[in-house]
């Protein structure tokens, strides 16, 4: 019974090595697989994963128009203190009431991580990250951002 | 035809009508000595290179492109930067040992050499007990490795140089077994009578199963001697940063660095002699017709061939397999490799002894 055992644990090792062995013996093989991007020569050409979270950017739509409340709820989520979200006061045309309302988002790419935990937060889908990578700055005071465009406003019909 | 044995006949031929013959031998061992340190340095230099391409092929990677056509001047870019570098001591080492070390792993790896026969007819040194003489030299690298780490005055380095000893030390036994097999088939220690034995066809597939298990062993073997992944627990980048050469830079590591891929070499060259052949072409029993065909192909390209085939299998070992801890590669050893090379090792006498073999 040992014996058989034995023989077993060894065949079995045999086989899950050999099989470690054809995987990379398919990538060493098959060149069309690499997956290495030969930056800067292909800068135009460049494929990033659908996943890649290069700095955090607000959508703007063709009206210049973007889903910001100004609720501050991915001010309150990023652990670095990276957002700063300023607020005002619109008066509701169709109404006259006051309603609280966007006026400068400030983001500090030098203090993002790109944990994504803003973007989760938001109730309403207004900011998302950008593929982008290239961020070296001279001087980082460029490094801190106003997300909305100006002159934006926020899209009708969004609470 | 053009031949390695040619060449080294007519320089003998010339130097001995030029000189008394104790000159002509003595202008004969520096000439065998400058070409060992050439080969050497080729080998480095096509070793590293062939390593970096491997392993990034396997990666999924591209690999160094840059430097000259597909990056296949990188390695020689490579040994320009470690000359210029500084070859540091640093101040709590053992200055003696520690400087010596390096040189004591080469003159192992040169010491290795002798015996290997390249070609047909051509061996530095072709003694009657080639076999022993290489599982005796190889033993000593562990002292090289055992010196660099203890004089470095380093935890890392004391801790890859034991690790080094235990795994060189026990490794041995299974890599002698494995050899024992040949030996016992052919009946002989020399190299040559070996290679001659094969000449209808390898012990691989002359042998059955025991020589193709002793094979496997014998591969496994000499990669925990090497100090190669998955056995590379002597330098082990990700917890011991190197190892025993943790302290070395600059020209004393490129020596370290080239006693590795040197080793390598050796044991691959011992492993195509023993088991694919050596520079014996690939014959079939008495097939005239078809052995003659492959005469055509020089000895040096099959035994080269071979030995590069093998050491491509290591390479593949170490890009595929992840470290073994210490107790797991000692366990391989003691619980697996031993005892089946000791069995194997007694069919294979059964064989021989019964004449079972082609
Ligand atoms: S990604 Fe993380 S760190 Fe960056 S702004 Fe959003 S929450 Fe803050
Ligand atoms: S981006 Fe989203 S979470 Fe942040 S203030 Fe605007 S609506 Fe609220």
């Amino acid at each position: 019974m040992f014996l058989k055992d034995y023989i077993k644990e060894v065949a079995g090792a045999l086989k899950s090595l050999a099989s470690g062995m054809k995987m990379t013996g398919y990538y060493f093989t098959h060149h069309k697989e690499i997956i290495t991007e030969e930056y800067p020569d292909n800068r135009n050409s460049l494929v990033l994963a659908e996943r890649f979270k290069g700095e955090v950017v607000m959508t703007h739509d063709e009206n210049n128009e973007h889903a910001c409340t100004g609720c501050t709820a991915c001010e309150l989520a990023c652990p670095n203190a990276t957002i700063k979200i300023i607020t005002k006061f619109d008066v509701d045309e169709a109404t006259g009431k006051k309603k609280k309302a966007l006026d400068t988002f400030i983001y500090h790419l030098e203090l993002c991580t790109l944990c994504n935990l803003c973007v989760d937060a938001c109730p309403t889908g207004a900011i998302k990250m950008a593929p982008t990578f290239e961020h070296s700055v001279f001087d980082r005071n460029q490094l801190t951002k106003k997300l909305n465009n100006p002159g934006s406003k926020i899209r009708a019909g969004v609470e | 035809m053009w031949s390695f044995s040619n060449i080294a006949n007519e320089i003998h031929t010339w130097l001995s009508s030029q000189l008394p013959p104790i000159w002509a031998t003595i202008v004969e061992m520096v000439i065998a000595g400058v070409a060992v340190i050439g080969l050497f340095a080729i080998l480095g230099l096509v070793l590293v290179i062939m390593e970096r391409k491997v392993a990034a092929w396997i990666q999924i990677r591209l690999g160094p492109n840059r430097v000259g056509p597909k990056g296949m001047f990188q390695s020689m870019a490579d040994t320009v930067k470690l000359l210029v570098k500084e070859g540091m001591t640093p101040n709590g080492a053992d200055k003696l040992m520690f400087n010596v070390a390096p040189f004591i792993a080469m003159i192992v790896a040169m010491l290795l050499m002798a015996p290997i026969g390249f070609a047909k007819d051509f061996q530095l040194w072709d003694l009657n007990i080639g076999v022993l003489y290489i599982t005796a030299i190889s033993s000593i690298s562990v002292i090289g490795i055992l010196m660099a780490g203890w004089a470095s005055n380093n935890k890392y380095s004391l801790l890859g140089a034991m690790r080094s000893g235990a795994q060189i030390v026990s490794y041995e036994l299974s890599a002698g077994l494995a050899i024992l097999t040949i030996i016992v088939l052919t009946g002989s220690l020399q190299l040559s009578d070996i290679v001659q034995a094969q000449a209808d066809g390898w012990w691989i597939f002359k042998g059955h199963l025991p020589v193709i298990i002793a094979f496997l062993i014998f591969i496994t073997a000499v990669t925990a001697e090497t100090n190669r992944a998955p056995f590379d627990l002597a330098e082990a980048e990700s917890e011991l940063t190197a190892g025993f050469h943790t302290e070395y830079s600059g020209m004393k590591f490129a020596l370290f660095f080239l006693a590795e891929y040197i080793n390598v070499f050796i044991v691959c060259a011992i492993g195509a002699t023993l088991f694919l052949g050596g520079w014996m072409p690939f014959h079939i029993g008495n097939w005239e017709g078809f052995n003659h065909v492959m005469d055509y192909i020089p000895s040096s390209v099959w035994f080269f061939g071979k030995t590069f085939f093998l050491i491509f299998v290591i390479m593949w070992f170490r890009w595929t397999f992840p470290r073994l801890r210490i107790d797991q590669l000692l366990n391989l050893e003691w619980k697996y490799l031993l005892p089946i090379s000791m069995i194997n090792l007694l069919l294979v006498t059964l064989i021989a002894i019964l004449g079972w073999h082609f």
